[in-house]
């Protein structure tokens, strides 16, 4: 029943699928891991983004090219939903504890609720060339929708990474990150370096929905169990960390795939969820954590 | 001695009802509303006093559950000693709930709280026993006397649930107990210094909140004469107890009270007027309006009120 070769192939599919769980999981690694935002509703905007990404594909476009277009729509939906929590939040003080986290659940809520009131509980697909077939290599079949996962989430976190260690603003936001009232006794705002990085983590988010579709259908309630599998990569990474998300992401992937292979599909939903469970109890600083 | 009276009355009154020749509906309705009064009265034992967000609700609701069908399904146990499972077994996750509260707080405990929600539907769904995925029917017993109909009866227990609760919700906030959360909320550090038994306190405050949300699931398969994993851990129940007690205000054991029942009965309404999803809008909708206006929920409103008159 269990073989070498079965392992082989369940650490295969793992690799591609936690690069997938990476690229999912870099907006929150932003906006959580530097921001200190407890942005729980991050899954809700993603599956808000996949659902942008089906309706512009009943148009015939393409669902990476969706996401693209999509990414300064939601970078201002990102600056927008910031600028809001500041004002009635961070500006007060309230943040901290229950009523930050009740604000964004409540918008994860509102975001899941609207998806069904205008499409339904049905699953939904996008139409690509890629999406239903697959690579044949020696003996192996790999999904092409996983391999575009792959690249897509390779090149999204190169360009972060390198967007916060060689420009500018992207260090500004590392600084921020760091020690807010330093920056802000060198006459930085901080405030506005804060909205341009939720922007950016709600943006890639968009590109992420837009993942989401192209690996498997989406359905308004999916935000529930990505909740686990984000929060449960960005942990693990360490705040904030670029490289550890996708390290994280892969440590998910290898383990859910390994999961679903020996014990079937209705234990998948259990790994990330125990994994950010012990994580917590035992490292909460994460893998690389700052 | 007043609060006494008045929960006497209380109860009085939801014993008449049960007896009298009201519509049925309105019992199978106002059992769902004191569900979410004892769930948001516990929830804000821990989340309002101490200011840990638990969003673990439907954990320690479906746990209460299944160990009531559970018990129902393999010995055929009368309901008090099913709600007595549920508490003890809601109560036991609550303190190992609470033992993460040793190294979480903040949103990792949040998030952890949500864990512990889908770790313990996974199981659910993977246990032969209780049905798996598609659930399980259970079959009631007959009624007592002198109630006329089952859900009659569901509705008087989880009246007396709710006093029950409202009364330990009470006693923690008005005793040294409750001032020793407050300053956990307030300090962690601050109140560890000055000699708040911080431990002790996190986790008596998580058991009996688990407990009490236990008890409250217990009844549940009773009254739908099925039990589900999927609706029974359903997110559904961390909005509505969390919703309760921040929209009425988490100060007070007054304020969850009022903002579930407030809550409970606009979704039983919008329910059977607009349909099933719209409710769990309108409480998403109500829940970031006041976090956002009114974060002291509708008892701050009314303080506010009353003390600008005063001036």
């Amino acid at each position: 029943m269990f073989s070498f070769e079965l392992l082989l192939e369940a650490i295969l599919f793992g690799v591609l699928l936690g690069c997938f769980y990476a690229a999912v999981s870099i907006g929150l690694s932003v906006s959580f891991g530097l921001l200190d935002v407890p942005h729980v509703a991050h899954p809700a905007i993603m599956v808000f983004g996949s659902y942008c990404t089906y309706l512009l594909g009943l148009y015939g476009l393409d669902p990476i090219v969706a996401g693209i277009v999509l990414m300064p729509v939601f970078f201002l939906l990102g600056v927008g939903v910031y600028r809001f929590y500041y004002e009635s939040f961070e500006k007060r003080g309230t943040e901290a504890g229950v009523r930050g986290l009740a604000f964004f659940f409540g918008i994860a809520f509102i975001i899941e609720v609207g998806l069904i009131l205008v499409f339904g509980v049905d699953q939904r697909m996008a139409q690509a060339p890629y999406i239903g077939t697959s690579l044949s290599i020696a003996g192996y079949r790999i999904p092409y929708r996983l391999l575009v996962a792959f690249g897509v989430a390779l090149v999204l976190t190169a360009a972060l990474t390198i967007y916060f260690s060689k420009t500018f603003l992207g260090r500004a936001i590392k600084a921020v990150a760091q020690d807010e009232p330093a920056l802000r006794l060198m006459g930085a705002n901080p405030v506005r370096i804060k909205q341009w990085a939720f922007g950016i983590a709600t943006g890639v988010s968009a590109l992420a929905g837009a993942m989401l579709i192209i690996v498997g259908p989406v359905e308004p309630s999916l935000d529930r169990l990505y909740i686990g599998r984000t929060f449960c990569v960005v942990v693990l990474a360490g705040l904030g960390s670029m490289t550890g998300t996708l390290a994280a992401g892969l440590i998910l992937g290898i383990a859910e795939s390994i999961v679903l292979t020996l014990f079937g599909a209705s234990w998948a939903p259990a790994v990330a969820f125990g994994l950010l469970l012990i994580v917590l109890g035992i490292r909460p600083q994460g893998l690389f954590g700052r | 001695m007043k609060y006494w009276i008045g929960a006497a009355v209380i109860l009085l009154a939801a014993v008449g009802l049960a007896l009298s020749g009201i519509n049925e509906y309105f019992f199978f309705a106002g059992y769902v509303v004191l569900t979410f009064v004892v769930l948001a009265t516990a929830w804000n034992i821990l989340g309002g006093y101490a200011g840990y967000v638990n969003f673990g609700t439907p954990a320690f609701f479906g746990l209460g559950a299944y160990s009531a069908a559970v018990l129902f399904k393999a010995l055929g146990a009368p309901l008090l000693l099913q709600i007595v499972a549920g508490a003890v077994m809601g109560g036991l996750l609550g303190f190992g709930v609470g033992l993460l509260t040793l190294r979480l707080r903040g949103i990792f405990f949040a998030i952890a709280t949500v864990a512990v929600i889908f770790i313990m539907e996974t199981l659910m769904v993977n246990w032969r026993y209780v049905g798996g995925a598609t659930g399980l029917q259970l079959l009631r017993p007959p009624v007592p006397e002198p109630f006329d109909s089952y859900t009659r009866m569901l509705f008087v227990v989880m009246a007396l649930m709710a006093v029950v609760a409202v009364s330990v919700a009470r006693y923690v906030q008005v005793s040294w107990i409750g001032r020793g959360l407050r300053a956990i909320r307030d300090s962690e550090e601050a109140a560890e210094c000055s000699g708040v038994p911080t431990l002790r306190l996190k986790l008596f405050a998580c058991v009996v909140s688990g407990a009490l949300m236990g008890a409250a699931g217990a009844p549940m398969p009773m009254y739908l004469s099925f039990i589900e994993p999927a609706s029974t851990f359903n997110l559904s129940y961390t909005i509505g107890a969390l919703g309760g007690a921040i929209i009425g205000g988490m100060s007070h054991w007054l304020g969850p009270i009022v903002g579930a029942i407030l809550l409970g009965s606009l979704q039983q309404i919008v329910t059977v007027t607009v349909s099933g999803e719209v409710n769990v809008l309108v409480v998403g909708v109500l829940l970031v309006l006041f976090v956002v206006a009114a974060p002291e929920g509708i008892l701050g409103l009314f303080r506010k009120r009353t003390l600008a008159r005063r001036k």
